[in-house]
């Protein structure tokens, strides 16, 4: 079990983290969303014992960051936001030094990274700095894995790298997650949310919600309509002015519309458009995803 | 020890994978040292000299065409008397001036040996010395072909008597490049792991710190002794410089200056957030003063006394008279064991601090 209690860390005048509070479930694969900047990197580095807190404490597993860092650093896997392997030494020396490093060899974990690793295997002699992006996040991955750690870190692990490896990679954690390792991931991208056990929103260093993805969802209750429209920035404009209007956003090519009032029909923002000489598509309600749910849990706050 | 190894190789792989690093380590020195060098010997053409000629004899007047002849001088004025010597010297003209005693050519014939006296402007000792060994050797040769006995040249040096400063540029040199090598190299590539991120996975590993700085350093520690000795080698084989004293005790010396070198570039990446700034640490806090007040190329006793109180702070300085004294004039560990103990004050001082510096967290 991991344990964050009213932390706080701040860097000058920025309050990165701002009374985080939360608990994860070991064997748990635990998400957090947000945009860049949240704090998510900042809160990752206190939980791996490279910064301190200012203020709270930090329980992961029984061993507190701060003291036992010695033995926090054995325990964790930990794959930072930027590629921070060798560039110029092999995939297979980089594996190869960090397995040595931590102690241990490639032989003695080699189920564990095996799915992985097969994947780039058959290129281990070229160097890690001319691999592509998902080579590369495999690599990082496996070299983060190779002592068998209890909780895997990752920091942003998707950032810079195409759908197809993406997908991928979310199914490789699964697999991982299935084989009892605690993982706690951030990303910045919403659409990952769904894949995660539970996910903590988090905006501007403060934490908006921890829940499963699809309670998140059930917990919207207002209706949503999207809108496609000609003119998505004028329209834009004209929704905002309009008295009803709780929050209106592009989403993708087309418009979220949330309402004020609880009883409105398509009919009535069909009509409202018609009469600012808007021409549209179409107006239908639909059901929310967790984007719309963060806009609506940041936008509620802001 | 397992992770140190890994760790050691690593950085041998580091190193020898990146052709900078390699210019820097190996191709580097070698330019260094022989265009310092050859800069320091190639000033001897046309080199002015005057000549004042007591005898003024056909056997003066013979040494006096071989000496123009040779190639290396030029005459500038015949003198007439000792006292022109000075204003000669003074006026920036003259180099040289060789004094023929008089009745040169007969006790050349009578005795079988002959005085002359080479006054060298000794201001530009490498130059002085030079003049006068090649003036000396055209002497030697002139005797050599038969007849006589001997032609006794007695030299004397103006203005930098002892010579000081000859021979200076090899220890000099050499602890430039072992400074450069060792502390420039190391505090680079710590700092490039910061820069890459690497440093973070690092220190989330059961590395220790002193792990992570022994694995930096040992490689350059043996890349700067085959560095160190391969000065050495160019020293003696291209520029004739000799190793008078014990090589075993030299080399333990590179070594101990070169641990030296290393914690200081420890230290500065402990300070230095990247690549660049390293660098020009390096470049603005080591190289200058090792150039400029170590003695190397400016004597320390010509400075003022600020200067020389700041210059003992300066480890180059205790290295370079360490190399002098058992390279030029022989000396054991007896004559160096003061300077040997102030060098390992210092690596004492900069170890200390860096490990206490060295972080083991961010920020």
């Amino acid at each position: 079990m991991i344990e964050f209690k009213n932390i706080h860390k701040s860097f000058e005048d920025v309050h990165a983290v701002d009374d985080v509070s939360l608990r994860i479930e070991e064997g748990e694969l635990f998400g957090f969303i947000g945009p860049d900047g949240a704090g998510k990197t900042t809160l990752f580095r206190m939980l791996n014992s490279l910064l301190i807190p200012d203020e709270g404490q930090i329980n992961l597993f029984g061993l507190d960051p701060v003291k036992e860092y010695k033995k926090v650093r054995q325990i964790i896997g930990y794959m930072p936001g930027k590629f921070s392997l060798y560039y110029d030494l092999s995939i297979e020396e980089n594996l190869q030094f960090f397995a040595t490093v931590f102690g241990t060899t490639i032989e003695e974990n080699y189920h564990l990274i095996e799915d992985i690793y097969k994947q780039i295997e058959p290129f281990k002699k070229r160097p890690a700095g001319k691999l592509s992006g998902g080579m590369k996040q495999k690599l990082a991955l496996s070299c983060a894995l190779i002592h068998k750690p209890r909780l895997l870190l990752l920091d942003e692990p998707t950032t810079g790298v195409d759908a197809v490896s993406r997908r991928e990679f979310w199914e490789m954690l699964q697999k991982l997650k299935e084989k009892g390792i605690t993982i706690v991931v951030s990303t910045p991208y919403m659409d990952e949310a769904g894949l995660c056990d539970r996910v903590a929103l988090m905006q501007n260093g403060k934490i908006h919600a921890v829940a499963p993805p699809s309670e998140i969802v059930s917990q919207f209750s207002d209706p949503l309509y999207t809108i496609k429209v000609k003119n998505n920035y004028k329209s834009l404009q004209a929704l905002r002015q309009w008295e009803f209007c709780e929050n209106v956003y592009p989403f993708g090519e087309t418009l979220h519309y949330l309402d004020k009032r609880n009883n409105v029909s398509a009919d009535v923002i069909e009509a409202y458009l018609s009469s600012q000489q808007l021409t549209f598509d179409k107006v239908e309600m639909i059901q929310p995803d967790i984007e719309d749910c963060f806009i609506a849990l940041t936008h509620n706050v802001g | 020890m397992n992770r140190f190894i890994a760790f050691v190789k690593k950085e041998f792989l580091h190193i020898f994978r990146d052709y900078r690093t390699m210019l820097i380590l190996f191709i580097m020195p070698i330019a260094q040292i022989l265009i310092f060098g050859f800069a320091i010997t190639t000033e001897i053409k046309d080199a002015s000299i005057a000549i004042l000629d007591k005898s003024k004899d056909e056997v003066t007047r013979e040494l006096t065409q071989k000496l123009l002849s040779s190639g290396y001088f030029n005459n500038d004025a015949y003198l007439t008397s000792e006292s022109q010597i000075e204003p000669a010297f003074n006026d920036q003209r003259v180099k040289m001036v060789v004094v023929f005693e008089p009745e040169f050519g007969r006790n050349l014939q009578k005795e079988g040996t002959a005085n002359v006296q080479l006054v060298c402007d000794a201001s530009d000792p490498n130059q002085a010395r030079m003049l006068s060994q090649f003036a000396e050797g055209i002497f030697a040769s002139y005797a050599s072909q038969g007849v006589v006995k001997g032609i006794q040249p007695e030299v004397r040096m103006f203005y930098n008597e002892s010579l000081e400063g000859v021979y200076m540029s090899i220890p000099g040199i050499m602890a430039m490049i072992l400074m450069l090598v060792s502390a420039m190299m190391t505090s680079i590539s710590i700092t490039r792991e910061k820069e890459y991120g690497s440093m973070e996975v690092l220190l989330i590993s059961p590395l220790k710190p002193l792990q992570i700085i022994m694995g930096k350093v040992t490689p350059y520690v043996m890349m700067a002794l085959i560095n160190a000795v391969s000065i050495l080698a160019l020293g003696y084989f291209v520029f004739g410089v000799p190793v008078k004293g014990s090589i075993i005790l030299l080399l333990m010396e590179c070594l101990l200056f070169t641990i030296l070198a290393l914690s200081l570039g420890i230290l500065i990446s402990t300070v230095a957030k990247n690549q660049m700034v390293a660098m020009f640490m390096s470049m603005f806090a080591l190289m200058l003063p090792v150039i400029l007040l170590s003695g190397f190329i400016f004597p320390v006793e010509n400075m003022p006394l600020p200067l020389r109180i700041i210059s003992n702070i300066i480890p180059p300085k205790w290295f370079i008279i360490i190399v002098k004294t058992i390279m030029l004039k022989g000396g054991g560990l007896l004559y160096v064991w003061k300077e040997t103990l102030i060098l390992i004050g210092f690596v004492v001082l900069f170890v200390t601090l860096s490990v206490k510096k060295f972080k083991i967290r961010l920020q």
